[in-house]
């Protein structure tokens, strides 16, 4: 037996959605509308014009040898600045994923979300992109397997992560 | 046993930097910090410290993206959402615990990514009671302006001085965006923000970021002769209801202080420091927290603006750096500028900015409105 099925009456009385919007009750509503315009920095700037012309570039650290994507101006694990620009391949590895049936609202999803990390070819191991996949049977994804970014038209990119449309599985899927 | 400052580095000062992410601006200001102290953030530092705060950075728990740019990943960090000094209070309590040896604070301001900074500051107002003004959030500076001004009897012209002073300060300051060469007039017919307080006596935010490297004495001998004493540290909240406070006085600045200064053995304040760098967010600001800080008797800080006690070559300068009138507002970091304005003179480094014969300073910072919340640290080389 739940806790609240005991409960038989309630104390006070029971205020409903009709009385909020009747005015029957103090009702404080505030839309909250703080605007920003993040500056994107040195490398993620670079990064995203890449992606305009269809290209992943990352950095790379000359201590530590790694090449980092998303690209950073600075070594997390060296604590210095990286120091050069490297393309990288649109093909890689899925790290892991997973199948989301819930929208952001709450809802139910009718077609779920295919939601990937995928490490990127060229990319130090470990290191690559969050995405979604697509041209995939949700039961057919695998962990390791070798997919290819699927990219949105020359004209349509717009220097944005969703210039890459999602990644696709190549080879004998 | 003793906390120093070891280290200071910052990066910015300006209006807007649009060419660097935050994170990226935090890096060079990390880098010259650690530079300075000497130490390497992989292996010498085991604390780290944030002070932001979530609506000002547009990204909410931004504490998860402070790691990289500090040299802090896999290691202990926090995020406190207040101003620096706080966030160095915090700091000093690690080393003196023996959690650390080393320990790292940061802060900074990336107001040119906020559209409408505005927003944020209203939004800080108790939602049920105070959210039907619907003005400019100056409007409680301006609440506090008239009632100091009433309780202390002090001349408004006084805090025109204050603006004219400290902007006059900050021509000299290679980090001053704000600095100018006014008279009291041009000060007092300014536009009106919300009165008595006009624009020229209000701070405006600049973007920046400052990292401080905090050392034990043990480890701050190692490091070399460069260290600046953390003697007293305070720092107090007053209640939120800006209907209930005294408005004529800053409250969590006098608790601040006399906890710092009875730290710090501070007996007579008013002749103690040679250098003091004080919240002056809004003109008046710098009257009200003189006289909290006991460096003025009540009612009198406006009179000693006015005959140059506080000027640079007076008696005890008061925001010799231009404060936060001549440099610009750096949010949550304005506590840490003030900090490393006092640092750079303590180590003798402060350029044309210099005060000869600097031994001890005080600082103190307020979060700004609608808060009532300050701290306070007295500073000896």
């Amino acid at each position: 037996m739940k806790m609240s099925q005991k409960i038989t009456s309630y104390p006070g009385h029971e205020i409903t959605p009709e009385d909020v919007k009747g005015g029957k009750y103090l009702d404080v509503v505030y839309k909250f509308e703080p605007k920003y315009s993040w500056a994107a920095g040195v490398a993620i700037s670079r990064f995203l014009a890449e992606l305009k012309e269809g290209r992943i570039i990352a950095r790379k650290c000359m201590n530590c040898k790694r090449i980092l994507v998303p690209p950073r101006m600075y070594c997390e694990q060296c604590f210095r600045p990286t120091d050069e620009w490297v393309h990288i391949k649109d093909t890689g590895t899925i790290n892991t994923y997973s199948i989301s049936h819930v929208g952001t609202d709450a809802r139910r999803l009718k077609t779920p979300i295919l939601v990937a990390v995928v490490d990127l070819d060229g990319a130090t191991p470990g290191m690559g992109i969050l995405h979604n996949l697509g041209e995939v049977e949700p039961s057919k994804i695998k962990v390791d397997m070798k997919v290819k970014a699927v990219w949105k038209s020359p004209s349509e990119r717009q220097g944005s992560i969703t210039d890459i449309r999602y990644f696709k599985p190549i080879g004998a899927e | 046993m003793k906390v120093g400052i070891v280290g200071v580095g910052y990066s910015g000062f300006d209006s807007m930097t649009p060419g660097l992410s935050t994170r990226e601006l935090m890096f060079e200001a990390a880098s010259r910090s650690y530079e300075d102290a000497g130490v390497d953030p992989r292996k010498e530092v085991q604390s780290f410290i944030c002070c932001t705060e979530d609506f000002w950075e547009g990204i909410s728990i931004t504490d998860e993206y402070m790691p990289d740019q500090l040299g802090a990943v896999l290691k202990p960090l926090c995020t406190i959402s207040s101003d620096g000094i706080i966030g160095l209070a915090t700091a000093y309590m690690h080393i003196m615990s023996g959690i650390a040896d080393v320990a790292v604070v940061e802060s900074h301001s990336k107001i040119s990514d906020v559209l409408n900074p505005d927003e944020i500051s209203s939004f800080a107002l108790d939602p049920i009671y105070d959210h039907h003004v619907n003005a400019d959030p100056r409007f409680v500076a301006g609440l506090e302006m008239t009632r100091y001004l009433k309780d202390t009897g002090t001349k408004r012209e006084y805090c025109a001085q204050v603006a004219v002073k400290n902007k006059k300060n900050g021509l000299l300051n290679p980090r001053g965006v704000h600095g100018a060469s006014l008279d009291k007039d041009a000060v007092l017919n300014s536009k009106v923000a919300s009165s008595p307080l006009t624009e020229l006596e209000s701070s405006k935010a600049i973007d920046g970021s400052i990292v401080f490297v905090l050392a034990s004495a043990q480890k701050a001998k190692k490091l070399g002769n460069n260290t600046i004493w953390i003697n007293g540290i305070g720092w107090s909240s007053d209640t939120p209801w800006i209907e209930d406070r005294d408005m004529a006085r800053a409250a969590y600045a006098e608790q601040s202080a006399a906890r710092a200064y009875k730290m710090a053995g501070v007996r007579n304040p008013a002749t103690y420091f040679d250098l003091a760098e004080v919240d002056d967010t809004y003109s008046y600001k710098e009257l009200q927290s003189l006289e909290a800080l006991k460096l003025a008797a009540k009612g009198k800080a406006g009179k000693m603006v006015e005959s140059g006690t506080f000027d640079r070559d007076g008696r005890l300068p008061v925001n010799a750096s231009g404060g936060s009138l001549g440099v610009g507002h750096l949010l949550e970091a304005t506590g840490l500028h003030r900090m490393l304005e006092a640092v750079l003179q303590l180590r003798g480094q402060a350029g044309r900015l210099q005060i000869p014969k600097v031994k001890k300073a005080v600082v103190q910072s307020w979060r700004g409105i609608p808060t009532a919340t300050g701290a306070v640290a007295v500073l000896g080389n």
